[in-house]
């Protein structure tokens, strides 16, 4: 007879063998390829019920928090940007290149001059914490379509005047949620100026993923046809140097 | 200890639906367990079918990663919040933090140390850490909040496809219906305050009593399989800012992404009860004939206790 103090102790080191069973799993690389199939998965599904314009949900001005976390980079080091900076970004241009028929160089004057879109939206850290401003910005439609997205372009990539380490933060995006309404490049948070903790002068916001993918501080969009070249390959810097999910849709 | 003295109560509410029950006749075979002199064998009955042995099983593994892996997600932000925002900022009503010397857990006003288990603890290196959770509760044990997305992420699917497939099984099969729920007799609250008593004292049914699930276990079996499940696996989409778009509707049913993340937590922790407690009554109700039932799907029904009517 296996008495009861036996069994829970066969549980105790079961239990202890999962934990440490886990961890060596973590770290395989074959299952850590069988775990990123539930992203794709997960990517897939959500393709398939969501319309690819349906919008995140808007909300009133009552609704918004009553100060929006900054988050990441809260002032990028270099003396560039802060020169930038100490003058409003009044030389500050943006870049559209890469897989398009115009490459363009606008100012932060001309922007302000296009059209822009004004939306209440709700900001997910993939943390779990989440925050709600109001957001004004161009539509990055707007820009792609100024430029000219070649056919051959399925990403578009964002580079980024804030310092990690070594390199420049940068996100990336397919066309989808490239050419989705609320995609802006905003300048504008809850009725002002974009402040430089919240990605001065641009930043983007992609509403229907998390917040690592609303890359600050702006400086360069680029249409590519594989990530393969950017960085380390997996589409973005969180992406590159923790394996967070390049889908960011959960 | 179970008092020895006969209760002239503790069959009666059950003896109502009995011959309810005598189709499962068919599916019994009386085999007897000891050979010899001692009390006569009690009869085995085939108490789980092969679809709830399977995922019984597969289901537990998948649980136990879910709530590991989203512990450590918790680690990465160890506030709650009722609503539609919340961030460092905002009030929280559940933290689980640190001071310069001691872990705590707050909710609410109310502030608890927790030194060594929440907040602040030693790791298996022996340095300290004030994550919330500790590392021998999470996936992985070490800090990772993307390692444990994608565990929490990709078994996810373990949790919902198989879940789904055993709903519809159990319906189909009525399972659901015949076993699971509760009759109209067994939910008087006499009836339901007499199996409580019962349980307190580990005076569970016994012979043709034990035959089927009790009220509590009834109640607890169908508030995992339609109340929690459900309530994780929603609660959990609501949080994904692209199911956001998909279906606002999820996020105005529980009130905001963060209040759907609070929910999701609490959930979480009546799912962890119910585990202990399950856990806790095997344990007590006889650990090798409950294991046995749900491998092989043969219970041997527990003779009375001394002084009882079989």
């Amino acid at each position: 007879m296996i008495s009861r103090r036996a069994l829970v102790g066969f549980g105790a080191s079961a239990g202890g063998l999962l934990l440490s069973g886990c961890d060596r799993l973590t770290a395989s690389p074959s299952f850590r390829e069988a775990l990123q199939g539930g992203e794709a998965l997960s990517m897939r599904a959500q393709r398939l019920l969501t319309d690819r314009g349906a919008l995140a949900p808007e909300f009133d001005a009552a609704q918004r928090s009553p100060v929006f976390r900054a988050n990441g980079t809260r002032r990028p080091a270099s003396a560039d940007y802060a020169a930038h900076a100490a003058n409003g970004f009044a030389d500050w241009r943006l870049r559209v290149d890469g897989l398009v028929a115009r490459p363009l160089r606008v100012s932060m004057a001309q922007i302000g001059t296009m059209p822009a879109r004004t939306q209440i939206t709700r900001h997910d850290c993939v943390e779990g914490w989440s925050a709600i401003g109001q957001w004004t910005g161009v539509p990055l439609k707007l820009l792609l379509d100024q430029a000219g997205v070649r056919p051959a372009a399925r990403y578009i990539v964002f580079h980024c005047a804030d310092d990690y380490g070594p390199v420049r933060y940068y996100e990336s995006i397919d066309l989808v949620d490239a050419f989705h309404p609320q995609t802006i490049l905003a300048w504008g948070l809850n009725g002002r100026r974009l402040p430089v903790e919240n990605g001065a002068p641009l930043r983007l916001r992609v509403e229907r993923m998390l917040g690592y993918k609303h890359a600050k501080y702006v400086e360069r969009v680029e249409a590519v046809a594989s990530l393969a070249a950017i960085g380390g390959g997996q589409g973005g810097y969180w992406e590159d140097s923790n394996d967070y999910e390049w889908y960011a849709g959960i | 200890m179970p008092s020895p003295r006969p209760d002239p109560l503790a069959n009666s509410g059950r003896r109502v639906y009995r011959q309810e029950t005598v189709k499962v006749e068919a599916r019994v075979a009386s085999i007897p367990d000891r050979i010899g002199d001692g009390p006569a064998p009690m009869p085995s009955i085939y108490r789980h079918r092969l679809p709830t042995r399977l995922w019984h099983w597969f289901n537990a593994v998948v649980v136990i990663v879910m709530l590991m892996s989203g512990l450590m997600i918790f680690n990465a932000h160890p506030r709650l919040y009722w609503g539609r925002y919340g961030a460092n900022l905002d009030h929280a009503w559940l933290e689980i933090g640190s001071t310069p010397t001691q872990g705590i857990l707050r909710i609410g006003p109310v502030t608890v140390p927790t030194t060594g288990v929440l907040g602040r603890w030693t790791d298996r290196r022996g340095n300290i850490s004030t994550r919330a959770f500790p590392g021998w509760a999470t996936i992985p044990t070490d800090y990772s909040l993307s390692a444990a997305r994608r565990w929490h992420l990709a078994f996810a699917w373990l949790l919902v496809l198989p879940g789904i497939a055993y709903w519809l099984w159990s319906l189909a099969s009525r399972h659901v219906q015949r076993d699971l729920a509760p009759r109209r007799a067994e939910l008087a609250p006499r009836h339901i305050w007499h199996d409580v008593k019962q349980h307190a004292r580990l005076r569970f049914p016994t012979g043709e009593a034990a035959r089927d699930y009790n009220v509590l276990q009834k109640l607890s079996y169908l508030g995992v399989l339609f109340g929690l499940l459900p309530l994780l696996v929603l609660t959990g989409m609501a949080m994904s800012p692209m199911l956001n778009a998909t279906w606002p509707w999820l996020l105005d049913l529980f009130g905001g992404r963060q209040s759907a993340r609070s929910l999701h937590f609490i959930a979480m922790a009546g799912m962890a009860a119910f585990i202990a407690v399950h856990v806790l009554m095997v344990l007590l109700a006889g650990p090798l004939n409950e294991m046995r039932s749900m491998i092989t799907g043969r219970y041997r029904l527990p003779a009375p206790r001394h002084g009882e009517e079989a």
